[in-house]
């Protein structure tokens, strides 16, 4: 059994949701052009797989294995409708922005493969855990892709002024690109690069080896 | 027709459900590694985008729309909050008659298509569509063509990705690149490609 200790930390750097494990990738980019909208994503999913983890893990033992998807669907879209309602209700500004991608936490892959991987084997005290590190995990690349994107792309952070702006006078000239889609898999991948240059056991094995060169002699 | 066919090229080249919106990301990175089971799987994604958006398209215009059961004698109930959970519940119930149709059916397609026929209920990009059909307002008619062409551009993608991640592999990518950090390079390449769709406009 593994300690609370190692189930909060682990995800965040050894066994990150997005950087490792490839879940969570599909909603998240498109809300990092800006720092305030990446902030409220990265509340929502935390309190989404907070929950929803728990409220499974409390569920298990009851639950026929034949219909625990539909069971965890469930759970997972009430969680998701709360945490829309409240945001139209507090924060309608930042949920229109959001449009669509609250909605999508719901297919946000790490809610439902933790669920399904942690949850469905684990108490209630270790789940919650164990959605909070991976949320955490998750937060922690959306936030540094958004501190990349939102400054370098509009010379701004949550919406001030730091790098200023040709068109208001400055002499920084924003990058158009990190506004568009691209950017952001591109700061990915880099991303992945740097956290697999530190910890190098997550470096993938090569499918194909090349050969050495040959000697010159055996060329002739 | 012009407009239909402008709502299909926008939805496949200009809106491209997985370069453009980040929709269906896992599966999209996960399941590229060959281009047979890549195309395989979106002709899956396709034909359920195909029935899903237009099927959420009348639950949301005839139950949950504000008003729309002034027909059952409620004129003043709004049940649009219950939006997630009906089209999460929609899609699930969908691919499931699918599977089943398919094994009866066509079990050839059925066979290959596998495990991935139910994978797709927890593809982000079934339920991104039906939320985008939605908050465009579209008629019934655009969300028939909608759901098609998201789910062809879908399939255009992840077709693509696989046929770059085939040749891929037989180069030499640095050490910590290697696998999935290219595999995100070479994403964002495509889609800077498929950017240069946008000024299409029909």
């Amino acid at each position: 059994m593994a300690s609370q200790k190692e189930v909060l930390i682990d995800p965040i750097f050894n066994n990150n949701p997005i950087a490792l494990q490839v879940l969570g990738i599909c909603s998240a980019l498109a809300v990092t052009i800006n720092m305030s909208t990446t902030l409220v994503m990265c509340i929502a999913v935390i309190f989404v797989t907070t929950m929803s983890n728990l409220a499974v893990s409390l569920v298990r033992n009851r639950v026929p294995t034949n219909i625990r998807i539909i069971v965890q669907m469930t759970i997972i879209s009430s969680l998701v409708i709360i945490v829309d309602q409240v945001l139209q209700a507090v924060a309608y500004d930042i949920s229109k922005s959001l449009s669509v991608f609250v909605g999508l936490i719901i297919t946000n892959c790490i809610v439902m493969g933790r669920a399904e991987a942690f949850a469905m084997q684990n108490g209630p005290w270790l789940s919650a855990l164990d959605g909070f590190g991976n949320a955490v995990g998750y937060s922690v690349i959306l936030i540094g892709v958004a501190l990349i994107r939102e400054p370098l792309g509009s010379g701004t952070l949550m919406g001030f002024e730091i790098i200023p702006t040709v068109a208001n006078g400055g002499w920084y000239v924003p990058n158009g690109l990190l506004l568009l889609a691209p950017s952001a898999f591109f700061i990915i991948g880099l991303f992945i690069w740097a956290i697999r240059a530190w910890k190098t056991d997550q470096i993938e094995a090569p499918e194909y080896e090349i050969a050495p060169n040959g000697q010159y002699k055996e060329a002739i | 027709m012009e407009h239909y066919l402008g709502i299909f090229v926008r939805a496949v080249f200009v809106e491209n459900m997985a370069l453009a919106f980040f929709l269906g990301m896992c599966t999209f990175i996960a399941i590229s590694k060959k281009i047979s089971t890549a195309f395989g799987l979106g002709v899956a994604v396709v034909a359920v985008l195909a029935i899903t958006v237009p099927v959420n398209n009348l639950i949301f215009n005839l139950l949950l729309r504000d008003g729309a059961l002034a027909w059952a004698g409620f004129p003043d109930v709004d049940l649009s909050f219950l939006g997630l959970i009906s089209y999460i519940g929609v899609i699930a119930a969908i691919v499931q008659i699918l599977e089943m149709v398919l094994d009866r059916y066509v079990p050839a397609l059925y066979n290959a298509l596998g495990v991935f026929l139910p994978l797709i209920t927890v593809n982000c990009a079934i339920l991104g569509a039906s939320l985008m059909m939605i908050d465009q307002d579209q008629t019934f008619g655009e969300s028939v063509v909608f759901g098609l062409g998201a789910g062809v551009g879908w399939a255009l993608a992840i077709t693509a990705l696989a046929g770059v991640r085939e040749k891929l592999k037989y180069s030499d990518v640095p050490d910590g690149l290697r696998g999935l950090g290219i595999t995100f390079i070479s994403v964002g390449l495509i889609s800077m490609c498929f950017m240069s769709f946008g000024g299409i406009d029909i």
